[in-house]
């Protein structure tokens, strides 16, 4: 193992974390009191509990797995896809690194700034609302896994994006709508029967439900289902990658 | 001398087809400068990033060190460095973090004393904690030597490495590629400057069309290849060229004073103090005499030409 190579790959990155530190931080930070301002308050003054946990409470695992979502694919596709952009990439790819290698550096990355921005909301969270954590070891165990999976999927649209614009478009038009659906802010039981199986397509409501089981010990779904589902998405995307590299990246060819 | 490097019938197609690289067979003698010379897409650039692991090439073998680049990866690619011909660069880096990432990304553990040395010897220790948005051109191209060496390579490539600087520091980059062979680091540079070729390397190849269609010794290739032409400025014009001096295809100037005759200098057809007897023979008194030599550009022209027509006729 290059182990040199891979702490370069990933301090370089963090370092990048480290320079954009306020913006990196204070982007979900006010996200978050936005939406305990909107939501808590707003729709909290009407919904005042759900499955007995209060409402402001009640949507905060939600509203991390959004952040950490977005954050893991934002990170991983621009940290691969920058020095696409730049031509750096060159280095990376004529150094004696393996794709394994390569990938860890960027993945390990951008999954540890997610989990920073987690734990920064989690406290944020609690400036605005009591927050429990009834199972700490298993909230953290889907937070790193949601943060690598994530974060692996970004790197793939970090290896497949033509431009800027293509980093943006999986984001906004699939994992945005797929959180705001997965019931983040609601429970799907609130929701018609039509609608409740329609939800149970989603997903993202599996990763949303087994994480708001590690804190309040109430989900949409069994713990089960979720484990499973973040580990299938894990795993096509190490497939998917495994497969891009062995055709040489889609940048060597 | 052994050879640090081989490529044997190495083909590449791009994407779309295009073949960049056809069955190029080469080897480079460990400590040589080796100049890649040919014209804008001759594949100068495809065969180097074949070689460095950045593109994949799709037949042949290429060995460093006796060892197969794709097999041994590991070991091969810690010996090569390579300089690219744009300035690729994180530009909100500083210097220092971006070659010591360098050396990093080559499995090196850190060297503070080295990083420094190098920095120092290319210049750039003023420079260290400077962004690079806010180095020259010159001093960007310097950063990417300092990071192609900051892993102790044997073999650097050089692709371009004085595209679009200017002549001051064209030579002061041939200086410091030239300390750097003087160190011990066999050096391939691709360039369509034949004055840089013909400065720097010990042996040429030139490449057309994704084929290497010749690589000697500079200055066997001068000898074999080029011309040399000698003129005569004589005391008084004369009119036309006769008597014993018609066998040598002179060709008279304006002026009618000065006979110019073109030679190959491998060709034994010439010799100068018989001509020069028979310019005397005939009555002419010399005023001067002059040579010129064809340099490698002039023989690089001629050999792309007669290439390009081969493919045509092909």
């Amino acid at each position: 193992m290059n182990w040199y190579g891979i702490k370069a790959i990933y301090i370089h990155e963090m370092e990048r974390f480290r320079r954009t530190l306020f913006q990196s931080l204070a982007s979900p930070i006010i996200t978050t009191s936005l939406y305990f301002v909107v939501f808590g308050s707003a729709i909290g003054s009407r919904i005042t509990e759900i499955d007995g946990i209060n409402y402001g409470s009640y949507i905060v695992p939600g509203m991390i797995m959004l952040t950490i979502l977005t954050q893991s694919i934002s990170n991983a596709s621009f940290a691969f896809y920058f020095p696409r952009f730049t031509n750096t990439i060159y280095e990376i790819l004529a150094a004696p690194l393996s794709s394994f290698e390569i990938v860890l550096g960027f993945v390990g990355a951008a999954a540890s700034k997610s989990l920073i921005i987690g734990c920064v909301i989690i406290l944020t969270a609690n400036f605005f609302v009591d927050v429990r954590i009834d199972h700490p070891l298993l909230m953290m165990f889907f937070l790193i896994l949601t943060s690598i999976t994530f974060a692996l999927f970004g790197f793939i649209i970090g290896m497949y994006a033509e431009g800027f614009e293509g980093l943006q478009i999986i984001p906004i038009l699939i994992i945005t709508p797929l959180v705001f659906l997965g019931g983040s802010f609601y429970s799907i039981n609130m929701l018609p029967e039509f609608w409740q199986k329609i939800s149970l397509l989603n997903p993202v409501l599996y990763l949303i439900s087994g994480f708001r089981y590690s804190f309040y010990e109430v989900s949409d779904v069994s713990l089960f289902t979720s484990t499973l589902t973040i580990l299938t998405i894990l795993i096509g995307c190490i497939i998917f990658i495994t497969y891009t590299f062995s055709k040489g990246y889609r940048i060597k060819d | 001398m052994k050879n640090i490097l081989e490529i044997n019938n190495v083909t590449k197609f791009y994407k779309n087809s295009v073949k960049a690289l056809e069955n190029v067979n080469l080897n480079i003698k460990e400590g040589e400068i080796f100049a890649l010379l040919g014209p804008n897409g001759a594949g100068k650039s495809t065969l180097i990033n074949s070689i460095c692991g950045i593109v994949n090439f799709n037949t042949g073998t290429i060995k460093i060190n006796n060892m197969d680049i794709v097999k041994n990866y590991r070991i091969t690619r810690k010996m090569t460095g390579i300089v690219p011909q744009e300035l690729n660069l994180e530009s909100f880096e500083t210097v220092w973090n971006n070659v010591n990432y360098s050396r990093g990304l080559f499995g090196k553990r850190p060297d503070h004393n080295y990083i420094e040395k190098l920095l120092k010897q290319l210049s750039l220790w003023d420079k260290k904690d400077s962004k690079i948005k806010e180095l020259s051109g010159g001093m960007k191209r310097r950063v990417l030597i300092a990071k192609a060496l900051s892993h102790q390579p044997k073999l650097l490539f050089l692709d371009e490495p004085t595209a679009s600087v200017d002549v001051e520091l064209r030579k002061d980059m041939w200086d410091v590629v030239k300390k750097l062979n003087e160190d011990g680091v066999t050096i391939i540079l691709t360039t369509h400057y034949i004055e840089e070729a013909e400065e720097l390397s010990d042996r040429v190849a030139v490449i057309n069309d994704g084929k290497i269609i010749l690589v000697d010794e500079k200055d066997k290739l001068i000898k074999k290849l080029g011309e040399k032409t000698i003129k005569i400025e004589l005391f008084e014009p004369i009119e036309k060229i006769n008597g014993n001096l018609s066998k040598y295809n002179f060709t008279l100037d304006q002026t009618n004073k000065i006979i110019s005759h073109t030679y190959n200098l491998n060709s034994n057809t010439t010799d100068i103090t018989e001509l020069l007897n028979d310019v005397k023979k005939d009555g002419y008194e010399i005023k001067d005499i002059n040579t010129e030599q064809s340099s490698l550009e002039e023989i690089f022209i001629k050999l792309i030409k007669e290439n390009n027509n081969e493919l045509v006729r092909n």
